[in-house]
């Protein structure tokens, strides 16, 4: 079997260093892309982040990026978006009202309730469907967070998991070839890396 | 909920990790990347690692081990020492830090913490703070450049101060009680948890599991970070896990460790 070949979109904010290796562990062989040239034969676009969505979507129109992620979609690549990169697949932000990719119909909206924020650490994911993306990982395991904004599905059925901070939010999405945690992988141990071949092993079937 | 962590530090100086009593007489304890992933393996929520002669020695962070241990961690990286601008920031990210600490710089221009969290985001920006107890009236005083410098300043006004520029968690350590595996300083946690509501992580005098289980208990620490104890094999991270589950604390189950 041929490795699964990943690329890790640069939008300029994230840990690409952590992306990257935590993929190279899972499994796959690993570009960053930081062009539209990048994505070219990849069947796993994996887009990372931290931060506010605004300049991470103007860098993506600016790179072309964002056309060349909906091409390589329509070829039959999957996304996984970590963090910011899940929050990018809906289709507005109500943290700056940035207009997102549009993937998925539903928005990204601040986190209420909570008892501080930032939401800063490792908190459980509760599981609310089965899906290949979590084989392997237990209900309730820990999952590193750092964020302040979650996404709402318009569609509750691709909420795979979900996590209590003030109230419930998703944490865990899939729809088709979309896959998103708010959560980072990356940084959740051994269940993180667990989850990101689960990913490696859906893009190369 | 969230978590509280455990967190092994990592002091390093010549590219060593190295580890002394109240921050001198420092002893060779390993390989940085080495001991992060070890650490990590044993469920480490999170590595601290301080380059402990940066600012001492007026240079910037050791970026190519910063690198060399991210590599190798599938948990949190929190990266201290020789950060004086977001310039120095961002090359600490880059190399693979999740958050960066900054502590002399940022008493010499505490406006690099706001700077720092505007560019960065809050989550991204530790405060770290050294003190010591002023004998007579129970205060406790901010030191810097590794406990090298007296500053004069009231370590619970700096880190109330800190907190207001954006810090977005503060670690706090005790000098008086650095590698004395005497227990933290529980008044000083309270005197601090008491006025900010960002995550603290209590440092210095970690001895027993019974201690960590007491910073957070009774000091309010969100984390507990400790060196020499698990260095010298003297407690495991599982061990301190164990007691702080048994206390009600909620902890990360160390079966979920990388």
């Amino acid at each position: 079997m041929t490795p699964v070949r990943a690329a890790v979109v640069d939008h300029g904010a994230g840990n690409l260093v952590s992306v990257r290796a935590a993929l190279e562990a899972a499994g796959a062989v690993v570009t960053i892309a930081s062009r539209p040239s990048g994505l070219a034969g990849v069947s796993l676009i994996v887009v990372p982040g931290v931060g506010a969505s605004r300049p991470a979507m103007a860098r993506l129109r600016r790179s072309g990026l964002d056309d060349a992620i909906r091409a390589s979609l329509d070829d039959g690549a999957w996304y996984l978006g970590i963090c910011l990169g899940l929050q990018l697949l809906f289709e507005r932000s109500e943290e700056d009202g940035a207009e997102l990719l549009g993937l998925l119909g539903g928005t990204v909206r601040p986190i209420v309730g909570a008892p501080r924020l930032p939401h800063i650490g490792w908190n459980a994911i509760e599981r609310r469907r089965r899906h290949s993306l979590l084989e392997g990982i237990p209900d309730g395991a820990a999952a590193y967070f750092v964020h302040s904004f979650v996404g709402v599905p318009d569609d509750p059925s691709v909420v795979l998991a979900q996590t209590e901070h003030g109230g419930r939010f998703p944490s865990v999405v899939a729809s088709g070839r979309l896959l998103g945690t708010q959560f980072h992988p990356e940084r959740s141990g051994s269940r993180g890396l667990r989850l990101l071949a689960n990913a490696v092993a859906l893009a190369g079937a | 909920m969230l978590l509280r962590r455990v967190i092994p530090c990592l002091d390093v100086a010549g590219g060593r990790v190295v580890k002394g009593t109240r921050f001198v007489d420092l002893r060779d304890a390993g390989d940085p990347a080495e001991l992060a992933a070890r650490y990590a393996a044993a469920g480490a929520d999170e590595i601290v690692l301080l380059d402990i002669t940066a600012a001492p020695e007026g240079r910037a962070t050791l970026l190519e081990l910063v690198e060399r241990t991210a590599r190798r961690l599938f948990v949190p990286l929190t990266v201290g020492g020789g950060v004086r601008s977001t310039a120095g920031m961002r090359a600490v990210l880059r190399a693979g830090a999740d958050k960066v600490a900054v502590n002399t710089a940022a008493i010499a221009d505490p406006g690099l913490i706001r700077r720092c969290a505007r560019v960065f985001g809050r989550q991204c920006v530790v405060v770290a703070v050294d003190v010591r107890a002023v004998s007579a009236d129970g205060g406790w005083e901010v030191l810097a450049r590794g406990g090298r410098d007296a500053t004069g300043l009231d370590a619970v006004a700096w880190v109330r101060r800190a907190a207001g520029l954006g810090a977005g968690e503060i670690l706090l350590t005790s000098i008086d009680r650095d590698g004395t595996r005497s227990g933290f300083d529980l008044d000083l946690l309270r005197a601090v948890t008491a006025v900010v509501d960002v995550p603290l992580i209590a440092s210095g005098g970690a001895g027993t599991p019974a201690d960590m289980v007491a910073a957070i208990v009774e000091g309010g620490a969100d984390a507990v970070l400790a060196a020499s104890v698990f260095h010298r094999g003297i407690h495991s991270i599982a061990s301190v896990k164990a007691a702080l589950a048994a206390a009600g604390v909620p902890v990360r189950p160390v079966e979920e460790a990388a």
